[in-house]
């Protein structure tokens, strides 16, 4: 399990996690939608060899998409260590992760290779660095497809450049119950970055979670990227404070009363939805911050964004089980985790 | 100037064929120029894509569509309408056959058509001393800015050294 999932990070009573991923590709090999079956093993045996097994990735696992069964495909993409695209795109694609789930190395994405490193709270600076070391362990042994003029070349241009999409995973109860939050996201994308809901692209927002990430790769720097994103999140960090406190200050019995009727719910409930779930995680997230709930590890509210997701939870039943019976699961396993 | 094709709504498609060296104009709306594709082409190239693109590209018309040379990556086949049509590359080589034309779409995602950022170790010194002589040139300009003579002066002479070795490092690559 992911570091970001277990451990505590610099301001993730807020900012839930910190990633970065780097787009990188072979020279003088197609991309990956343009690959045959045969070549794109080619490609997974360039960067995983006998070599690279026994040494860079010696601490990793290695998943082949075509050996992977739909629910553990699914899994993987609830951990946030693949992404929907690659579980989606089964035959040629790989993935290595790292022993501690900190990182995972796509194979055959949309890009030959995808490097990407979470980190818990906000340290995205911290998640650039172990990515840009690995990116250079890999860079040592395979030709990277990069031009002195564009920088890395990517099969989509949106990445071209430095192929770097730093992304902080933040959570916004306070900005939403004050009718601020519309505000603030149009502000932030004027500055030129964007904002996805919890599972990423094109997905809404659930649970008061917004990704937020940069938009540009080509003619800034990494660590101007990196930097750009870090002074935003602060901002909104603060902003966020500032309204929670607001709200405590002039709503206290408002706030008390979402946070309680949440807690009682999910510690009662015998049938929940995801979506409900998530929505009332949230209100538990913000009581337990405004000191209203007593305090429960972060760990155990991550379990229940993560672990209650459809995939997970038939992972762990070892079946497949229709919507009902997911969601009485659901229930089951947000009682025990709430209440041990 | 009124559509060729239905004599209706203003010509704001000026497409430009050439076929065994004979040319013809046409003027077409927006609409005939997609839907009736009047042109027949003996390969299996549509200019339904290449219109359509052009329209998504969000210039005003109208819109001149040269069919005469359609930019084809020898690497993987994939062509610049196809590209246009799809937002994805084939290849890393296609960024050399489209070249300066991708100039405008990644001004418009990146205000910017060159990379600032890290470089592969293997990367050319040629380029980490081109980049060298830039940021050197930029702080020569503040210096200058700032009345710093002596200090402009050092950097001028750092410039020179580092020139003088791009340009050996330059005839090297001749050899
Ligand atoms: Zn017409
Ligand atoms: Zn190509």
């Amino acid at each position: 399990m992911g570091s970001w999932i277990k451990d505590d990070g610099p301001n993730n009573n807020i900012v839930l996690s910190s990633r970065v991923r780097l787009a990188r590709n072979l020279s003088n090999v197609p991309f990956p939608a343009m690959l045959t079956k045969e070549s794109s093993s080619d490609v997974i045996e360039k960067i995983y060899d006998e070599e690279m097994r026994n040494g860079v990735f010696k601490e990793y696992k290695f998943y082949n998409m075509q050996d992977t069964g739909f629910v553990d495909r699914y899994a993987l993409v609830e951990r946030h260590l693949i992404s929907p695209n690659l579980a989606a795109q089964n035959s040629i694609g790989a993935v290595l992760i790292s022993n501690d789930e900190d990182v995972s190395i796509m194979l055959n994405e949309e890009d030959h290779i995808r490097i990407q490193a979470v980190l818990p709270g906000l340290q995205i600076k911290e998640a650039w660095n172990i990515a840009s070391s690995i990116d250079d362990k890999i860079e040592s042994k395979v030709d990277y497809a990069f031009d002195d003029r564009l920088g890395y070349l990517t099969s989509c241009p949106t990445n071209v450049g430095t192929g770097i999409r730093a992304s902080v995973m933040i959570h916004l109860p306070g900005l939403n119950l004050s009718s601020n939050i519309n505000k603030i996201l149009q502000a932030v994308m004027q500055v030129g970055l964007t904002i996805r809901g919890f599972y990423g692209e094109g997905t809404e927002f659930i649970g008061n979670i917004f990704q937020i990430s940069n938009q540009i790769t080509l003619g800034r720097s990494e660590e101007e990227t990196v930097d750009n994103l870090t002074g935003i999140t602060e901002q909104i960090l603060n902003k966020e404070k500032e309204a929670r406190g607001l709200l405590f200050d002039n709503n206290r019995i408002m706030l008390e009363d979402k946070v309680w009727r949440a807690w009682g719910l999910m510690t009662n409930a015998r049938s929940i939805s995801g979506q409900e779930s998530m929505k009332l995680l949230s209100e538990i997230r913000l009581g337990i911050d405004m000191g209203i709930l007593k305090r429960i590890p972060v760990s155990v509210l991550n379990k229940i964004m993560v672990d209650t997701n459809n995939a997970s939870l038939q992972k762990s039943a070892a079946k497949e089980l229709n919507t009902p019976e997911r969601d009485i699961l659901r229930a089951e396993e947000i009682r025990k985790l709430l209440m041990q | 100037m009124q559509c060729e094709e239905c004599g209706k709504k203003p010509a704001t498609v000026h497409i430009i064929k050439i076929e065994n060296g004979a040319k013809t104009d046409m003027h077409l709306c927006e609409q005939c120029a997609i839907e009736k594709n009047p042109i027949n082409l003996k390969a299996n190239f549509s200019v339904q894509d290449l219109v359509a693109g052009l329209l998504k590209s969000g210039n005003k018309g109208p819109f001149k569509v040269d069919i005469v040379h359609e930019a084809k990556c020898n690497v993987c086949g994939l062509t610049y309408s196809k590209f246009k049509a799809a937002g994805k590359f084939g290849c890393s080589n296609c960024y050399k056959v489209f070249g300066d034309r991708l100039n405008p779409l990644f001004k418009k995602l990146h205000g910017n058509i060159i990379h600032t950022g890290k470089l592969p170790n293997k990367a050319g010194s040629k380029i980490k001393l081109v980049r060298e002589i830039e940021k050197l040139k930029q702080e020569l300009n503040t210096a200058v800015m700032n009345e710093e003579y002596e200090k402009a002066a050092d950097i001028r002479d750092k410039v020179r050294e580092l020139n003088s070795m791009e340009q050996e490092e330059h005839n090297g690559q001749l050899d």
